[in-house]
């Protein structure tokens, strides 16, 4: 029996007229890498959000980490982790500060805290950058410590807004091997990107068109559904109908 | 004439002494669709706006259109077309009014050069009363491209144009690119996305303010020394770490659905295959392909 | 040309675009008057007044029925020394006396001329004024009455004396600085802003990019702020002159003039804040730390500069305000000409000429 960890049933978000998801339904299980994936402006950061518990829905239900997206937000907060794109870490403080500043947020003890950041930078190999200022680290550092922070604290679910957005192609890679490195520990994966390749890496993918949830399915059961060669190309079919923007 | 000269450029940030730009040196010829890849940080917004004449080189020499960067940039700014990585048009006038504003600073009319817009402005024109700070990121970047064109440059940059756009409005965007190039503009872009590549007539690969290469992409596919691999096992991870640990693997790592890898010569498919087996992997597949500028890039990067 | 109103164009459009800021803009006069108003102003109608009548004769009897009639203050008639009286200003129990000397009418009668002491409490000068202005009105009157039915004309001299404040520091002399101030808050801040908000927007980058002229930029920045804050300006005059009663002395077309002069002032000094910063915040944190609090310290109008220390007295001296605040005064109270400011306005001229190279010298043609 899987795990279930989301599961959402007709989750829908209006923001007056305009309904921004629209009565989107589907599971994720535990240790799964689910691709969220859409266009821009169909409703991806609106559904994101309702799942993080940051914003209420209008209507339909949610559970994340067992727990109820309207009554339960502080507990969901502390059963995930989130990283994105645009903020992740603050610049003005160093690695190990960083680490120790998330941590905490999270409730880790000092000991904890202590070993846990000494084997998260042994793991990056920042040994040497460890008091260094985050603003002088490279964006795939960066981006690779952020998401380290993000589950540092062992969350049950993770979300990641665009993680590797302008990151070079090795260093993309190796941010990949922390997320399946995660999932193989249990963790739950749950991201957004636009590099089609990255897609394929996920085990399940979400094509969002807009507000609705068009296509669910593994990669390979996409493809076939499409009768198509390529990620990119099951993307093209169904977002060339979108009628929205962001 | 080259459109475009660049030689030995060099541009240096903080007390650090970084150089974001390391004695980079390339052209462009008239007409041409020139690339430049590579990730955040590779220097690559530096040397546009150096290009623009809104940087001063720490070093090295560059030609717009014949003029010189650093002393000709009054003629370079009548010249040419500037597109930013980020959205700066004035948000809380309409479509219709910034492009008249920006006709109107370079001297023109958005009647003189409306031929050269059309196919772009059709798309967005109903809205033209709208404010562009309330334009979805397709049409903003839509109207940044017009406003960019409106004086007919000579050159045009455009930096990062499609950097967090989704691959739908990505790929219409090259096509507008394509039609422009018809028009006799050199379009100078740049990109992180590897697959944008092959859109470009040349392109330079570049990354931590150095260039890596610079040809055609078919080119610089060919050039490819290695036999390159398409591997594929049940289990992905496993797959890859199973790569990893292989001892005639050359280079190993996830592309999509499959794993790229290549192999130093005594290895034949079937070994790899063996290998795999006996890792505990099962249902592999193995076929030769030919390498994307990604896998180019990847080798590239390892070399260096 | 043509590109210039192009540029024009858009900075209107910016300004009366973002409504919430506009509101602020036109808002923040009114209510600076009317905060400055009310907190120097209080309730004159529950002012108490003492009438002293040391003549008890039919002149200061009939006066004093005059004011009586009023029913608007609280009035006593009482017999006091001039040490009783100062007592009573200063337990604050009175606003006003009214001091009617012996022989009022004989005086009046057989010299044509007689006085009333009139001592206000000034420390409260908007008050003090209301009040005197209220019993010479009367006195006024009555000695209107007086002439009718002689062919000498009368003359009563009320003797005027305000006690703690005697140059009636306040409301006359707070008009001026709210005007200076406002025009020092619009003009500094907004185009302070207004240059830099292009450099966070990313605009300046496409604007440097293209043939533009700095100096066109800049014009254009200043224009609808120069605009806006005539509106300010007559609006203020409006309000000091209709609700707070206080009056125009001089010519109104030299005070537009010079305010004017002021506003430029303040636009090359937000202009030249603007190329020198990188963000709005910053930008705006300069406008008040640096500008707008000099202006209220040292432009002397609420705090008197010949108390200050020399070193503050002489820093005084480039604060544009203080030379604004002398001349607006100087105009609306005392009702002085150009010949009598010119001085001043030539300072203002010199500061203003200054700020003007050094931001065109300095407006950076490229990023960085």
């Amino acid at each position: 029996m899987k795990d279930t960890v989301i599961k959402t049933d007709k989750l829908t978000k209006r923001f007056g007229d305009f309904i921004a998801a629209n009565e989107i339904s589907f599971e994720v299980y535990r240790g799964e890498i689910f691709g969220f994936l859409g266009a821009n402006g169909a409703g991806k950061t609106t559904a994101m959000r309702m799942l993080c518990g940051l914003s209420a829905p209008s209507s339909g239900k949610a559970i994340i980490a067992g727990f109820d997206v309207y009554k339960q937000t502080e507990m969901i907060k502390r059963n995930i982790g989130y990283m994105s794109q645009k903020f992740s870490l603050y610049d003005d403080l160093t690695v190990l500060e960083n680490i120790h500043f998330f941590g905490g947020i999270y409730g880790l003890t000092d000991k904890q805290l202590e070993m846990k950041s000494k084997a998260l930078i042994e793991r990056l190999g920042l040994q040497q950058e460890a008091k260094k200022l985050v603003a002088s680290l490279p964006l795939g550092w960066k981006q690779k410590l952020s998401f380290s922070v993000a589950v540092l604290h062992d969350p049950k679910i993770v979300f990641l807004d665009e993680p590797t957005g302008g990151v070079d192609p090795v260093t993309r890679r190796q941010f990949w091997d922390l997320i399946y490195d995660a999932a193989d520990r249990g963790v739950t994966v749950f991201v957004t990107t636009h590099y089609m390749d990255e897609a394929e890496y996920c085990h399940r993918i979400s094509i969002m068109v807009d507000g609705r949830i068009e296509a669910l399915d593994t990669p390979k059961g996409l493809k076939q559904a499409f009768q198509v060669q390529s990620m990119d190309e099951v993307f093209y079919t169904l977002a060339r109908g979108a009628k929205r923007g962001d | 004439m080259d459109a475009v000269v660049v030689q030995d450029l060099i541009k240096i940030y903080g007390k650090d002494d970084v150089r974001a730009v390391d004695n980079v040196s390339f052209s462009v010829k008239p007409g041409e669709l020139f690339g430049l890849i590579g990730p955040d940080g590779a220097g690559k917004t530096s040397i546009f706006r150096m290009l623009t004449t809104l940087l001063l080189p720490d070093g090295g020499s560059a030609t717009v259109d014949g003029y010189d960067i650093v002393k000709d940039y009054k003629y370079i700014r009548n010249t040419v077309g500037y597109m930013p990585g980020r959205f700066s048009l004035y948000q809380d006038l309409t479509i219709e009014e910034n492009l008249t504003f920006f006709a109107t600073v370079f001297g023109t009319s958005i009647e003189e050069n409306y031929h050269l817009i059309k196919d772009i402005y059709v798309q967005i024109e109903r809205f033209k009363d709208r404010r562009a700070g309330k334009l979805s990121g397709g049409m903003k970047q839509k109207l940044a491209l017009c406003c960019a064109l409106i004086h007919k440059p000579t050159v045009l940059f455009l930096d990062e144009p499609t950097t967090g756009v989704d691959p739908v409005s990505r790929k219409e965007f090259w096509e507008m690119l394509k039609r422009l190039k018809q028009e006799g503009i050199t379009i100078v872009v740049s990109t992180p996305y590897m697959d944008e590549a092959t859109m470009c007539d040349r392109i330079a690969l570049i990354q931590s303010g150095k260039i890596l290469s610079i040809e055609r992409p078919e080119v610089i596919v060919n050039a490819y020394a290695d036999q390159l691999y398409a591997v594929k096992a049940d289990h992905m991870y496993s797959l890859l770490k199973a790569l990893n640990r292989f001892d005639h693997t050359i280079n190993s790592y996830a592309y999509g659905e499959y794993a790229h890898a290549s192999f130093r010569g005594p290895a034949t498919e079937h070994e790899v295959v063996e290998f795999l087996t006996s890792q505990g992997l099962a249902n592999i597949e193995m076929h030769r392909i030919a390498p994307t500028i990604e896998d180019c890039f990847i080798k590239l990067l390892k070399n260096s | 040309m043509k590109q210039f109103t192009t540029f024009l164009k858009k900075e209107f459009a910016h300004v009366l675009r973002d409504r919430k800021t506009l509101l602020i803009l036109f808002g923040m006069p009114i209510m600076q008057i009317l905060i400055f108003g009310f907190a120097l102003t209080n309730e004159v109608k529950n002012s108490k007044i003492i009438v002293v009548d040391y003549a008890k004769d039919m002149a200061s009897q009939n006066i004093i029925t005059k004011i009586e009639a009023s029913r608007y203050f609280e009035i006593e008639k009482a017999m006091m020394s001039a040490k009783e009286i100062e007592a009573s200003f200063q337990q604050g129990i009175i606003k006003m006396a009214v001091v009617f000397p012996p022989d009022f009418n004989k005086d009046l009668l057989h010299q044509s001329t007689a006085q009333i002491q009139v001592i206000a409490d000034a420390s409260d000068p908007n008050t003090a004024n209301t009040l005197t202005n209220y019993v010479s009105s009367i006195v006024q009157d009555y000695q209107r009455d007086l002439d009718k039915t002689s062919l000498l004309p009368y003359r009563i001299e009320p003797q005027t004396r305000m006690l703690y404040n005697p140059q009636l520091k306040g409301v006359h002399n707070f008009v001026p600085g709210v005007i200076a101030l406002v025009l020092m808050l619009v003009c500094v801040m907004m185009t302070a802003v207004s240059i830099v908000r292009e450099k966070e927007m990313g605009t300046m980058e496409i604007l440097l990019v293209s043939p533009f002229k700095p100096i066109m930029v800049m014009v254009s920045k200043a224009i609808p702020y120069l605009i806006l804050s005539l509106i300010n300006v007559t609006t203020i005059l409006l309000l000091s002159v209709f609700v707070l009663r206080v009056p125009v002395n001089g010519s109104i077309f030299l005070l537009f003039a010079e305010s004017t002069l002021f506003i430029i002032t303040c636009l090359t000094l937000g202009i030249f804040i603007s190329v020198k910063t990188n963000s709005q915040q910053v930008a705006m944190l300069i406008s008040l730390m640096g500008m707008l609090l000099p202006t209220i310290l040292f432009s002397g109008f609420m705090f008197p500069i010949e108390n200050m220390p020399k070193a503050l007295q002489i820093f005084s001296n480039v604060v544009p305000a203080k030379w604004f605040y002398i001349i607006v005064r100087d105009i609306m109270i005392k009702g002085v000409g150009l010949s009598e400011i010119w001085k001043e306005t030539l300072v203002l001229i010199g500061i203003t000429l200054f700020l003007m190279a050094v931001s065109l010298k300095n407006f950076k043609i490229r990023l960085e």
